[in-house]
């Protein structure tokens, strides 16, 4: 139970179903408390500002909401600190792969390395069934028992990408009521139910960078890493002021005037940013390692959707695999735009959810040139 | 079946308490300083509270100030004493323990932080007991008051004031202590001791919350914290809480009253629960076993995780302590169990605390319902993957 309106309302419809509900809101960070050198709430300084503003998922303000909702529900009510896992396997690979030049996913991590591991392996330790969150998937079982997920009763708020990692002994203890419905219904239905989060905004930034400022948080954590923007014919164009702050298919914020067409982030190469037109980002194919599959096998059909950022759409690919968990998707009408290593690509059969890799290259239709050296 | 072992948390009121307390609640409203006829009946109820909470110390009622707990107490006489001793030119140094409660241990950080005073906070051995010579050997010529709980909140080991407290009289220096947990459960010799202050907070034994009292000595100077009306030896402001004083001097009284009974009581009640606990396997007891708290069953679950077990243990209908929690609610590692140098990674650490209202029944579930929630987060391997 994060504090938002989507886990509150699954909470909700859990113990109206019936069923025997504990609520677990999980602390990612520690939040400043008591003195210094006391031992208790100390870092998390990006945190300390996000607290008390409501935003992101882990604020003082978010554990009360989320408290509250369970008192009205009458179901007991838990935090767990999960400031060290999360910072271990979540905020450090983050900061690691902005390091690396990818474009991380933190929300993939954190289902596929705290929520669905951890978490889920402490509840059923300690005898519940099931893991329920809010998120917006549909879960059900096609023929011979077999777990599918599918897109979310509102296609806007679907996050099957976010859980494409899910396994089928995964979902076989997993509830996901919000999914069911659309987010308004949710929002009418916390609201008659006295839930105190029925109108809470959305949250859309990450949760542990609650100022939405990316740079601000990685500029302490991986120096300015400035350096220079080079188009497509090799040319430097200008100078950046951190290349952490360009992902690939990124148009605005560059600063880079009086070009005849809008220029676009290529690639990022270390501290040298690839600029060039849309064109040059479009990706024929892809290759990403870490397949995973939801039915545990790769699907029959080779003819898939393919999607490759989480409010991107799927465009229909086709796979072949290239063993050890890596992949090829090939697309084969439409080709995306702007693919960057590190973001999921995720792979679907109409609206179920087959599975997804994690990115490590696009073949674009050309190739950043080389900086040009200027002999002195 | 219910099993509520977390007294050092808080306990039950008193019926006795109560009983003392409802014409302060549903009858009469007077202000104890009010000069009128229901001014007095207020301030003779206050009084007589005093004189009850006195007589349980062993010491004088105008020794006795009022406060709004155990944890005001403990602020008021670290900086009250602090400030009005550097004021005299006595010096700036403070001495404490690593294993105090925060009211103390965050008192003097502050004090050292903001106002520019020594702190010396002494380790404590791996048994939760601070040795005397390391203590005494931190004092100075300059240090102003050192301050040794008589009892640990968490893992309750008994502090050996009979040895510090006479040592630090020779050399003329103040000790306070903090005895919220202490009082009604160990003897305290004040006068054998000679404490200048100590802290109580009438909740810890069977009083209502909100009532806290500190003990000061009246040749002993200290500033107030709370400035107002001058009440309490002008020490602490503010309309007396005549209500919660009354209860906390019937609370007073009965503890003191039935010490000799509930003490070996409540010793067989914890040893039961701990043999219980530690027939588990692989479950040790934290701190010194024979310098404790009668009540206090603090122990080392190994391969078991905190949370899942108090959630396990919640869902039986036991209640029981994993230390400290965070603004947020989260358990966190205790600055005690750092200090006893407790592991951390893949033990819980729970605290068991007996109290008057404690039947038998109520340890043989929680010890059944521990040994059932152990054996499944064991075999779940729940302490692993965090």
């Amino acid at each position: 139970m994060s504090g938002g309106v989507d886990s509150s309302a699954a909470a909700a419809l859990l113990v109206d179903a019936g069923h025997d509900v504990t609520g677990v809101h999980l602390k990612m960070a520690a939040a400043p408390s008591g003195l210094p050198g006391t031992g208790r709430g100390e870092a998390g300084a990006e945190r300390s500002r996000g607290a008390g503003t409501g935003k992101g998922c882990c604020t003082l303000d978010d554990a009360r909401d989320a408290r509250r909702v369970a008192d009205v529900l009458g179901i007991p009510f838990y935090v767990w600190d999960l400031a060290q896992p999360f910072q271990e396997r979540v905020v450090d690979d983050f900061v690691a792969e902005y390091a690396a030049g990818r474009t991380p996913n933190p929300c993939i991590r954190c289902n596929e390395r705290v929520k669905y591991t951890a978490l889920l392996a402490r509840a059923r330790a300690v005898g519940f069934d099931a893991l329920a969150t809010g998120h917006h998937v549909r879960l059900d079982q096609a023929a011979a028992g077999r777990y599918r997920m599918r897109r979310a009763a509102d296609p806007g708020k679907d996050q099957t990408y976010v859980l494409y990692m899910a396994s089928q002994d995964q979902l076989a203890h997993t509830l996901w009521p919000a999914g069911e419905h659309p987010k308004p219904e949710l929002r009418a239905y916390a609201a008659e139910r006295g839930l105190g989060t029925a109108s809470k905004p959305d949250s859309h930034d990450i949760c542990f960078i609650p100022s939405g400022d990316l740079g601000t948080f990685l500029r302490p954590r991986l120096g300015a890493r400035e350096g220079t923007f080079v188009g497509p014919d090799g040319r430097v164009l200008g100078d950046h002021d951190g290349a952490y702050r360009y992902t690939v298919g990124q148009r605005r914020g560059l600063g880079l005037a009086g070009f005849e067409q809008p220029l676009y982030v290529t690639a990022v190469d270390g501290e040298t940013v690839h600029v060039g037109h849309r064109e040059d980002l479009e990706a024929p194919a892809l290759i990403a390692d870490g397949v995973t599959w939801v039915a545990g096998d790769p699907p029959k059909a080779a003819a898939l959707g393919a999607q490759v950022r989480y409010r991107g759409r799927p465009l229909p690919a086709e796979l072949s695999d290239l063993g050890g968990g890596r992949v090829r998707v090939a697309f084969t009408a439409e080709r995306p735009v702007g693919v960057a290593p590190g973001q999921a690509v995720v792979l679907y059969d109409g609206d179920e959810c087959l599975g997804g890799a994690t990115i490590t290259s696009a073949s674009a239709a050309r190739k950043p040139a080389p900086p040009v050296t200027r002999c002195s | 079946m219910r099993a509520y072992l977390d007294h050092a948390a808080t306990t039950p009121l008193a019926p006795e308490a109560l009983a003392a307390m409802r014409p302060w609640l549903e009858v009469e409203h007077g202000n104890p300083s009010s000069q009128h006829a229901a001014g007095r009946a207020a301030r003779a109820a206050v009084e007589d509270a005093r004189e009850q909470v006195a007589a349980a110390l062993g010491v004088t009622p105008l020794e006795v100030l009022f406060t709004g707990g155990g944890t005001e107490a403990d602020n008021t006489a670290l900086k009250g004493i602090a400030w009005a001793a550097r004021d005299a030119g006595r010096g700036a140094h403070l001495v404490t323990t690593a294993i105090e409660h925060h009211a103390v241990l965050d008192s003097a950080r502050w004090l050292a932080l903001r106002q520019a005073f020594d702190v010396t906070e002494v380790p404590v051995e791996p048994d939760g007991i601070v040795d005397p010579g390391r203590l005494l050997a931190a004092v100075r010529d300059d240090t102003v008051v050192v301050s040794v709980m008589a009892a640990n909140n968490e893992i309750g080991t008994v502090q050996p004031l009979d040895v510090i407290g006479p040592a630090l009289a020779q050399r003329g220096v103040v000790l306070h202590t903090d005895a919220v947990q202490a009082f009604g459960r160990v003897p305290l010799d004040l006068d054998g001791w000679g404490v200048g202050a100590l802290s109580l907070s009438a909740h810890k034994f069977n009083g209502p919350k909100g009532v806290g009292a500190l003990m000061l000595r009246r040749d002993l100077p200290c500033e107030g914290l709370l400035h107002g009306g001058g009440q309490e030896r002008g020490l602490r402001s503010g309309t007396l809480n005549a209500t919660g004083i009354v209860g906390c001097g019937a609370a007073a009284q009965l503890t003191a009253a039935t010490a000799a009974v509930q003490v070996p009581r409540l010793r067989a009640l914890r040893d039961r629960l701990l043999e219980g606990l530690l027939a588990v396997g692989d479950v040790a007891v934290n701190g010194s076993r024979r310098l404790r708290l009668p009540h206090n069953a603090h122990v080392a679950i190994h391969d078991c995780d905190a949370d899942g077990l108090l959630l396990a243990l919640d869902a039986a209908g036991v209640a029981v302590s994993t230390g400290s929690a965070c603004q947020s609610g989260a358990a966190q590692p205790s600055h005690v169990m750092t200090a006893i140098g407790a592991p951390l990674e893949g033990v819980a650490h729970l605290r068991f605390t007996c109290g008057r209202t404690t039947t038998t029944a109520e340890v043989d579930h929680a010890v059944a319902a521990c040994t059932d929630a152990i054996k499944r987060l064991r075999d779940g391997g729940s302490a692993l993957p965090w």
